[in-house]
């Protein structure tokens, strides 16, 4: 078990290396990452928001049900929903959300590649395949999630008064003075922080386990499932070292 | 020429390929045939660097290639085309960017020049120009190959690889691509080296025929040498059903 984990993280880091070679053609690397910023950016808008207005819209009606009654003065509602966003909703469910939707996608068009002798095909002619398909990807994502994280957290907090505001749970005022109660800058470089690694966590590891699935479609499917999953499962605790990490 | 010198590879507890030792001629379609599971296509990718053997060299001319760094296996690389069973086209890429890709990858070439030289290629193969635009998946078996083999020759390699290229094809079709591979490799006098169980390749274009049984080297030699020779092996192989054994015995009678 320890052995299996330490070859997969040794491989891992092996592919990692290869990938961030020197490209043959700069020109095709970039024409790639293009479509790639293409195919994660654009494909993935309309499902980071559609979640991200019902993160903020749930987040305020619960926060309103849980200080009925008390003291609390209801701009925190506007408070809490900003911080929740921008620290911990935009940024983590946005990519364990692209995790499911991005990294299958990888793991399972390399993974294709692979069956198909396509990435054969591609080293008989010299191309350095890891690089060729991995790095373009990740570049894509370090540029664009980060973005959508960004869209996420404003549509997040509008979903928040949308939710809020016309059902009379918090007037606007209220709202909006919450929204610039305590604002810290540093939580939005948290925000971008945990968007950056996140991205790197939800390409590197579906194209590691698209890059190296072996036998059929079963197995590719799996590769698939697998990706997703370890993706899950390293974004959250490489949510909790960083919140660690930057809050101490 | 491309010379393998004492290859084995295992994979676990199984054991493939024995101890191969040949040679493979420039100007000359190199076969290797054998039944299913015997080592083929392990052979054909330790030729291509595509596998690494446990024991044993693969010279390019003079070069040891599993001696070279990897920029070193890269350069030889580039000088290799290698037809696929399933000819490996890139989905996501029409024909014309199919056959592109190696120039567009590696070479400084203009536009236009890079355009000219995917024309002469679709028509080296008897293709018409029209297919440019269409995808692989639109593609029929026959014209795939052809793509594969295009694609194969744009850089013009000096060596040539060709796994099973008849597989999935009906028997004319088969003979128009072995007949397209043999032209290119006379006219261009590169090295072939076809993956193959077809037996109409066997006894057409057989200028050197590797038999393969069981791991190790069963028989060597031409496709006028089949007919005449004793191998029991290669006859067995050859001449497998009761109709053909008949054939061949009414053949020698004369």
């Amino acid at each position: 078990m320890n052995r299996n984990i330490l070859f997969h993280f040794g491989r891992y880091f092996i592919m990692l290396k290869t990938a961030f070679a020197r490209p043959e053609r700069w020109s095709m690397y970039y024409q790639e990452a293009m479509r790639q910023m293409n195919d994660i950016g654009i494909g993935s808008l309309v499902i980071v928001a559609l979640i991200s207005v019902f993160i903020g819209a749930v987040t305020v009606v619960q926060f309103a049900y849980q200080l009925g009654g008390t003291l609390v003065p209801r701009y925190y509602i506007g408070y809490v929903v900003r911080d929740m966003t921008i620290i911990e909703m935009a940024p983590t469910i946005t990519c364990l959300v692209l995790a499911g939707k991005v990294g299958s996608n990888i793991a399972a068009e390399i993974g294709g590649m692979r069956q198909k002798e396509h990435i054969d095909a591609m080293e008989i002619m010299g191309v350095n395949t890891a690089a060729y398909l991995v790095m373009p990807k990740v570049i894509a994502a370090l540029f664009v999630i980060p973005l959508l994280v960004c869209v996420a957290a404003f549509v997040g907090i509008g979903g928040g008064y949308i939710a809020g505001v016309p059902t009379g749970l918090i007037t606007a005022d209220e709202y909006i003075y919450g929204m610039r109660a305590f604002y810290d800058s540093y939580n939005v470089f948290m925000m971008f922080v945990k968007a950056v690694v996140f991205a790197f966590i939800l390409t590197s590891v579906p194209a590691y386990q698209g890059y190296y699935v072996q036998g059929g479609s079963i197995e590719l499917g799996k590769a698939s499932t697998q990706a997703v999953v370890y993706s899950n499962i390293l974004i959250l605790v490489a949510d909790y070292i960083i919140a660690i990490i930057m809050t101490l | 020429m491309i010379r393998a010198v004492d290859l084995h590879k295992s994979f676990g507890e199984n054991e493939v390929l024995k101890g191969i030792t040949s040679d493979f001629y420039p100007g000359k379609t190199n076969l290797i045939i054998g039944r299913s599971g015997a080592g083929k296509t392990v052979l054909l990718k330790l030729l291509v660097g595509l596998l690494t053997p446990d024991v044993g060299k693969v010279f390019y001319g003079d070069v040891d290639f599993f001696g070279l760094s990897k920029e070193g296996r890269r350069q030889i690389r580039m000088s290799v085309g290698m037809l696929f069973q399933g000819s490996a086209l890139f989905d996501s890429m029409t024909v014309e960017e199919n056959i592109r890709f190696p120039l567009d990858m590696f070479t400084n070439m203009t536009r236009k020049e890079k355009l000219d030289r995917v024309d002469e290629c679709i028509e080296r193969v008897d293709l018409k120009s029209k297919v440019k635009q269409i995808y692989p998946s639109e593609a029929s078996g026959g014209m795939q190959k052809r793509i594969g083999i295009a694609r194969a020759i744009v850089l013009n390699p000096k060596y040539l690889f060709c796994d099973e290229p008849n597989s999935g094809l009906d028997p004319k079709t088969a003979i128009v691509i072995d007949e397209l591979i043999h032209s290119i490799t006379r006219d261009n006098q590169i090295t072939t080296v076809i993956n193959s169980h077809d037996m109409n390749s066997v006894m057409e274009f057989g200028d050197n025929i590797i038999l393969l049984y069981d791991g190790n080297l069963a028989w060597q030699g031409n496709k006028e040498e089949v007919l005449d020779t004793d191998n029991e092996i290669l006859q067995n192989f050859i001449f497998a059903s009761p109709f053909l054994q008949k054939l061949r015995k009414s053949f020698l009678q004369g």
